[in-house]
């Protein structure tokens, strides 16, 4: 990665620009041209390095949502994983090193749906689903320092 | 339910932003052609679901796997409940900390009640950061583990139904 491209994902993780000409302020600031600014992020995109550029909701704040977990026997993971993933509602699924191993993120309009995506999950898998809503945030994810190497 | 905190159109916008912004010379004049409305109207309404803190942030959402950060420890933590709002603030004070959260037990399996997201180029660094918040904690946690995410098996943006 160029230094250049290094200071685009450091200082553009916030604060994007809610002007007109978005690329053409963040040009500015970097000393490049706007057609380099979108060129880049187009580039930097298309090789995965960035997801998007947008915004990034809270999720909690436009529905209901929580973190849920299972312990899901390592013979029966595909199964369960192939279940969970398939609800809309899930976009988040982590497997994690522990005997609770499966951990993901259900959003959904409120919170009645939430529960009955549990259920249905816990149902469906004859597994218990741990459910885990967040009580206080403390930290707003405002993206984090990058270190380089 | 409280309040909704988004009206129809606020709804439309994230609706219309939730894969990201085009990358266009007008990013939000494409936003507005797609919910209806004009383009002055669509940053407006983005600053005010952002001060209302529905939208955390808007910028480029790195994808720390593709840029080498391979350990993600999600760091548990069970500590005494009159005390999980200072230490919650003290851990998510921390830079290498990208989400910190209070969430219930779930006794007797689960006793942990606060959450903070540690991302790090290989493990030895992530423990070393568990180490510096386990100094942090002044003696008052009960116990903590380090769960590292060994393989990603969904991962899309927040979804809202169109």
């Amino acid at each position: 990665m160029t230094t250049f491209e290094k200071r685009l994902l450091d200082e553009f993780q916030r604060g994007f620009p809610l002007v007109e000409r978005p690329f053409a302020a963040i040009a500015d600031d970097l000393g490049v041209t706007e057609a380099e600014i979108i060129e880049t992020l187009g580039r930097l995109r298309d090789e995965g390095m960035v997801s998007r550029v947008g915004a990034v909701f809270d999720p909690g704040a436009i529905g209901a949502s929580t973190l849920a977990a299972m312990a899901v026997p390592p013979g029966r993971l595909d199964e369960v994983t192939a279940l969970v993933n398939g609800f809309d509602e899930v976009n988040h699924n982590y497997e994690r090193e522990h005997r609770i191993n499966v951990w993901f993120v259900v959003t959904a309009p409120h919170r009645a749906r939430l529960d009955a995506v549990i259920a249905e999950i816990g149902e469906r898998t004859g597994l218990e689903v741990l459910d885990l809503p967040m009580q206080e945030a403390y930290h707003l994810d405002l993206g984090f320092p990058l270190q380089w190497n | 339910m409280s309040t909704p905190v988004l009206d129809d159109i606020d709804r439309r916008i994230v609706v219309a932003t939730q894969d990201g912004l085009e990358l266009v010379r007008e990013p939000y004049r494409a936003v507005a052609r797609r919910v209806g409305i004009d383009e002055a109207e669509v940053r407006r309404r983005l600053a005010a679901m952002q001060a209302r803190g529905v939208i955390r942030r808007i910028g480029a959402v790195p994808n720390h796997y593709a840029l080498g950060y391979l350990a993600n420890g999600m760091t548990v933590w069970d500590v005494p409940d009159d005390r999980v709002r200072e230490l919650g603030r003290r851990l998510g004070g921390l830079g290498f900390v990208s989400h910190c959260y209070h969430r219930p037990r779930h006794l007797p399996d689960w006793p942990f009640n606060l959450f903070a997201m540690v991302h790090g180029r290989d493990r030895a660094t992530v423990q070393g950061h568990v180490a510096g918040m386990a100094a942090l904690m002044e003696d008052v946690e009960r116990g903590h583990r380090v769960l590292y995410s060994t393989r990603i098996l969904k991962k899309t943006g927040l979804r809202l139904a169109a």
